[in-house]
């Protein structure tokens, strides 16, 4: 069990203050100047050694990403890009620690591009996200006017801007090569990869994408150890996460846990348990909407990390888990998620553009049960074409709530077709 | 408003002249095209909608051919490409507010507004948008008034904000709800320790 020792945001509800003042009383700053002096190899070699895995859906391991970038410059400078684009469904983490804990953030931005190199760090925050915006530049001002940030950053040795940049309301910007475009000012279509950004990224140089929560655990990582930070969740799951608990829940919540805790553990300590009681469950997506839906007899065993989930064919995603109870028309609820994915495709690539209005289509029709049992098996083979075939993952994402409906609830679509068949049969 | 209906021609205030530069420093030299969405974000500030003339000024400003700022524009939702109300309702409707009862919200708003998705009263009051996830989702169902999200409504609590800003008295930010932020309801689970947290 985690203890409030071992958490990292420790104002994640806002309840201390978040400027500077407050950020330092709870340890943020604190030797960062010495970390920088320990060089950039053993920053990586750390945060390799943490086992901390990319935070914004993927699990990519952040210190081999870093490990990527180049060691000796080109010529070209190089760039930390910080995605918080944060829009996935079901996922409010990266907004609670932009509003309440923005240091923790920007000292991460300093340590990670002197961990890869890189002179500068560009934050993209999600449009919507205007206070929070608000908060983060308020924190970076705060930081430059401390000489903690900008030259000779903590007294380092290192020069580190870092630029706030806003976005203006589009999901695929999240996808860390459109967000690269966007930051260009252009539209978010995600590039093809190779060269991938570590090569070629911003303005065509060197790059590094991470996530907020990523970089924001850095600096705890880095001072507490890596061997604190592995200590927490199974071999290759490790680290504390912060969960989004939404949905059918008495109470629902963001939380910091230890990575692998049980589903059912998570939900009822720290959610107040299912609408109803866990007996009233049916089904959990477990992080983020692209994530597959799971029945309730596997979210009575499951733990909440990377391998567990993929292991039964859904994912840990950004681990915003989506709870529904009996309630719930679960075949609606994934047509209103394939209506949000037709919306958000750039265009691109034609199997997503047109694929992703095909089946929210298809699946409107099969919510209200005015389609062929047949259909079903052709909405799967399609989904198949999909995924896989796009230039980024958002053909994949759009694909596997509906893949994870089908494996799941395929008698709940078929008896809504065929009620609706005898209804308008006797009608 | 400023402009409003109008295709006219827009140039930024002075204030707004020194954001606009203030903004270009942002980025490296010759990469002066980053600035493109802050600034149009400043211009619809400014004027209230992005206007043809908006889009033209911040081609120019950049030095960029109008195309390259018109399909950016297409391309984000945040830009109003004609004239909103004073208030923008966001509502969201993905399914994690969904399943907490959007639906209410949307009814709440529809029926004291009159309006339906994508239309604005006669006195520039409201105007009623449909959005994705909002990224609250534990706070949900969300609304995002302009700039500020009203979190945790019903259907009495929508009504309830519609009304004081049809009054003129600005409603409270945030949670709707007897809550902490992204805390659970009732009191936390974490984070109880005493000698936390300043």
């Amino acid at each position: 069990m985690l203890t409030d020792r071992d958490r990292i945001f420790t104002n994640l509800y806002g309840e201390y203050d978040w400027t500077l003042k407050g950020a330092r009383a709870r340890g943020d700053w604190d030797g960062t100047a010495e970390l920088i002096a320990r060089g950039r190899e053993w920053l990586v070699e750390e945060i390799k050694a943490s086992g901390l895995r990319g935070r914004g859906g993927a699990g990519f391991p952040t210190g081999l990403k870093w490990s990527f970038m180049p060691k000796e410059s080109d010529g070209r400078p190089a760039y930390l890009v910080v995605n918080a684009d944060e829009g996935e469904p079901g996922t409010c983490k990266d907004r609670d620690m932009m509003r309440w804990d923005p240091h923790k953030l920007i000292e991460g931005c300093l340590l990670a591009c002197a961990a890869i190199g890189a002179g500068a760090a560009y934050i993209y925050v999600r449009g919507e996200f205007f206070n929070e915006a608000r908060h983060l530049q308020h924190a970076i001002d705060e930081a430059y006017e401390a000489g903690l940030i900008g030259r000779n950053a903590c007294g380092s040795g290192v020069d580190c801007d870092v630029f706030l940049h806003r976005g203006a309301g589009a999901y695929i910007c999240g996808e860390e090569t459109a967000l690269i475009e966007s930051l260009e000012g252009k539209k978010g279509q995600p590039r093809l990869k190779p060269p991938f950004p570590a090569m070629a990224g911003l303005y065509g140089c060197p790059t590094t994408v991470n996530n907020v929560e990523t970089i924001a655990v850095a600096p705890s990582i880095l001072r507490r150890g890596a061997a604190w930070f592995s200590g927490f969740g199974r071999n290759n799951n490790t680290g504390t996460k912060v969960f989004c608990i939404s949905g059918h829940v008495n109470r629902p919540c963001n939380v910091e846990e230890a990575m692998s805790i049980p589903m059912k553990e998570l939900i009822e300590k720290h959610a107040g348990g299912v609408r109803g009681g866990w007996d009233n469950l049916k089904a959990v997506i477990p992080g983020g909407s692209s994530t597959p839906i799971l029945p309730k007899s596997i979210c009575d065993e499951v733990l909440m990390d990377f391998d567990a989930l993929r292991d039964v064919q859904s994912g840990l995603g950004t681990a915003a888990v989506i709870v529904m109870d009996r309630s719930t028309d679960v075949v609606r609820a994934i047509a209103r998620l394939a209506r949000f994915y037709a919306h958000e495709s750039c265009g691109q690539c034609t199997p997503c553009r047109e694929g992703t209005g095909w089946m929210m289509r298809v699946m409107e029709r099969m919510a209200s049960g005015r389609a062929r049992v047949e259909e079903i098996d052709m909405l799967l083979d399609v989904s198949k074409e999909i995924e896989g075939h796009t230039i980024c993952a958002h053909g994949d994402g759009s694909a596997w709530p509906i893949q994870g409906l089908i494996r799941h609830f395929r008698h709940e679509m078929e008896e809504r077709i065929l009620s609706y068949r005898n209804r308008a049969m006797a009608a | 408003m400023n402009g409003r209906g109008a295709a006219g021609i827009f140039a930024f205030t002075a204030d707004n002249l020194k954001a606009a530069n203030a903004i270009l420093a942002k980025y490296p030299d010759g990469r002066q095209q980053s600035a493109v969405m802050p600034l149009l974000d400043l211009a619809q500030r400014q004027l209230g909608w992005t206007s043809p003339a908006v889009i033209e000024y911040v081609a120019d400003f950049l030095g960029l051919p109008a195309i390259r700022v018109w399909e950016v524009v297409s391309f984000y939702t945040m830009y109003y490409r004609e004239p909103v109300g004073k208030y923008r309702l966001h509502i969201c409707t993905t399914t994690p507010c969904w399943l907490r009862g959007s639906d209410e919200v949307v009814r709440a708003c529809k029926e004291k507004t009159g309006l339906d998705f994508g239309e604005t009263d006669e006195n520039g009051l409201f105007t009623l948008l449909e959005v994705e996830c909002l990224g609250a989702c534990v706070n949900a169902p969300v609304l995002q008034i302009n700039d500020d999200y009203y979190e945790d409504l019903d259907a009495d609590r929508t009504a309830a904000l519609l009304d004081a800003l049809a009054e003129g008295r600005p409603p409270t930010t945030g949670t709707q709800a007897e809550r902490l932020n992204s805390a659970p309801e009732g009191g936390k689970t974490t984070l109880l320790e005493s000698d936390a947290r300043c």
